[in-house]
């Protein structure tokens, strides 16, 4: 199997993930896509140099791999395909802030690595977030949320479009790329700068004509404009008690800094 | 029943790049026939069977269904006509797109605009008659080349329509697949009309066959009296289905 066809075996893994029934997988997909969100906009409204700060959020991904007895490997593994984008967001922050921030005894840190440290826990734990919602929900899932949170219609088709074909035209480049190996007698060498061009105009053209076809299949079933889900589940309790303890808890991260206040009371214990 | 007759009158279409797909096709298909189309690759199946379900509209003649005739631009017509024609697409990964199979073969009943515990009768006698009502909760892109189409026919027959239009249903399937949606389609009532090249398949299926060759129609015949005629099929680039080819000779 080339690089390429394991990863796409991988990306299908965690969809599989979202079909357990782990508590966390039997709550209510609107509450945790609302956690979800939470958690991102407390995790991006860190100051700059935050980084003790944002450590007891990670919590809330670890606690959720736990509970839904989810492997590690996938996500991690996810996480470490995004690290590269990550790091390069912040890579110069060390060149341009060298004003000091931070005295640990003789070292002293500038304000750049500070920052770029927190960019890489903050994107971490956002990322982190977005996958374990992933899979513990399910992409349908989180669509039907969405339509119930009164997200417009033709953005959620969209995602459930994109992520459905997702797999068929990775399906369709592999073989590509493969048809492409076997003539080019250089397995595992990667494909030649001078044929990318041909190779993604064929693929876009192949995707036009698909995505040709598939309208026309909606078409011939009556489809006019607007696609109508009939599955709908109920918010119960348990499923709003979720969101706000957790909410409750992000919201309690963000205004207090949780290792300083660990910090100061076992001085105060210690002191005694 | 007048509502389950297609009439095709002179029938002429070419492409937007000037390929001329189809050159003057007169057919009549009435209720309870089943008609295969035949003819080698490029011969104007699949432009026919566009212009059954109003994908493509005529460039000149006539294509009825029922009482109706296939205007461009009458969209109340052509609403009508895909109500009646249920057409299966050659690639179900084309015809599937939905999250879950259920989604997917409630999808036309809802456009129709029924009621909900409608559309779920509705889906879930379909999937029964296919043989898939265990598969309701599945993503499609996860099913094998026998549930999808199994799945993608009954997406069609959810919308109840009188008459059934397949593009190549046999085709990516195993032998037992292919064995089990001949029973499926045979068992079906419908008007039935199968562009294929699978012969063996058409023997079993239907009691008419109509070639096509170039655009045009070749020969519109009963079924068992084209398939044995060697040098008509021989003439549109086809070859007799394997079981009418006897037993391999004794080797010198």
């Amino acid at each position: 199997m080339s690089k390429i066809e394991a990863r796409w075996a991988d990306l299908r893994h965690l969809d599989d993930l979202a079909a357990g029934s782990s508590p966390i997988h039997r709550l209510h997909p609107g509450a945790k896509l609302l956690a979800t969100f939470v958690f991102l906009l407390v995790v991006t409204s860190f100051p700059k140099y935050e980084v003790a700060g944002l450590i007891p959020l990670a919590a809330y991904p670890i606690i959720l791999l736990s509970l839904g007895n989810l492997p590690l490997r996938p996500v991690a593994q996810r996480l470490l395909f995004a690290m590269p984008f990550i790091v390069l967001i912040g890579i110069f922050n060390p060149l341009f802030d060298r004003a000091p921030a931070l005295e640990l005894g003789p070292v002293i840190i500038s304000g750049g690595w500070l920052s770029l440290a927190s960019i890489i826990l903050r994107s971490t734990l956002a990322i982190a977030a977005a996958l374990l919602l992933l899979a513990t929900t399910g992409i349908d899932a989180i669509g039907m949320a969405l339509g119930q949170l009164k997200v417009p219609r033709s953005l959620i088709m969209q995602l459930l479009f994109l992520h459905r074909y997702l797999y068929v035209l990775l399906d369709e480049f592999t073989r590509t790329v493969r048809a492409y190996s076997f003539r080019s007698l250089k397995e595992g060498e990667g494909i030649r700068y001078r044929v990318w061009g041909s190779l993604l105009g064929q693929l876009l053209l192949r995707t036009v004509d698909r995505a040709r076809r598939i309208y026309q299949a909606m078409l011939c079933r009556g489809f006019a404009g607007e696609i109508r889900l009939l599955r709908r589940e109920r918010f119960r309790a348990k499923d709003a008690a979720y969101l706000l303890v957790w909410s409750a808890f992000f919201l309690f991260a963000r205004l207090v800094n949780i290792p300083k206040l660990l910090g100061t009371l076992l001085l105060l214990l210690g002191g005694r | 029943m007048s509502h389950h007759i297609i009439e095709i009158n002179d029938l002429k279409y070419a492409y937007p790049d000037g390929t001329r797909a189809l050159s003057g096709i007169s057919l009549r298909i009435v209720h309870g026939e089943s008609v295969a189309i035949i003819g080698a690759n490029g011969a104007g199946k699949s432009t026919l069977l566009a212009h059954l379900v109003g994908i493509l509209t005529p460039a000149a003649g006539t294509v009825r269904v029922g009482d109706y005739p296939l205007q461009p631009g009458n969209k109340k017509i052509i609403a009508y006509i895909r109500r009646a024609v249920g057409m299966v697409f050659q690639n179900p990964d084309d015809q599937l797109f939905m999250p879950t199979v259920f989604d997917d073969v409630a999808f036309g009943p809802l456009n129709l605009g029924l009621p909900p515990e409608e559309v779920e009768q509705r889906a879930m006698t379909a999937l029964a008659t296919v043989g898939a009502a265990h598969l309701k909760d599945r993503p499609p892109y996860k099913l094998s080349g026998g549930q999808k189409r199994a799945v993608a026919i009954a997406s069609v027959l959810a919308m109840a329509p009188d008459i059934l239009v397949l593009d190549e249903p046999s085709s990516d399937l195993d032998p037992r697949s292919r064995r089990h949606l001949i029973t499926l389609l045979k068992s079906f009532t419908h008007t039935k009309i199968i562009a294929t090249h699978d012969l063996d398949m058409v023997m079993d299926l239907c009691g008419r066959t109509v070639v096509l060759k170039e655009g045009a129609i070749f020969a519109d015949k009963p079924t068992m009296s084209i398939l044995t005629d060697e040098k008509l099929l021989a003439e549109c680039g086809l070859e007799k289905p394997l079981r009418l080819q006897g037993p391999p000779g004794p080797t010198a």
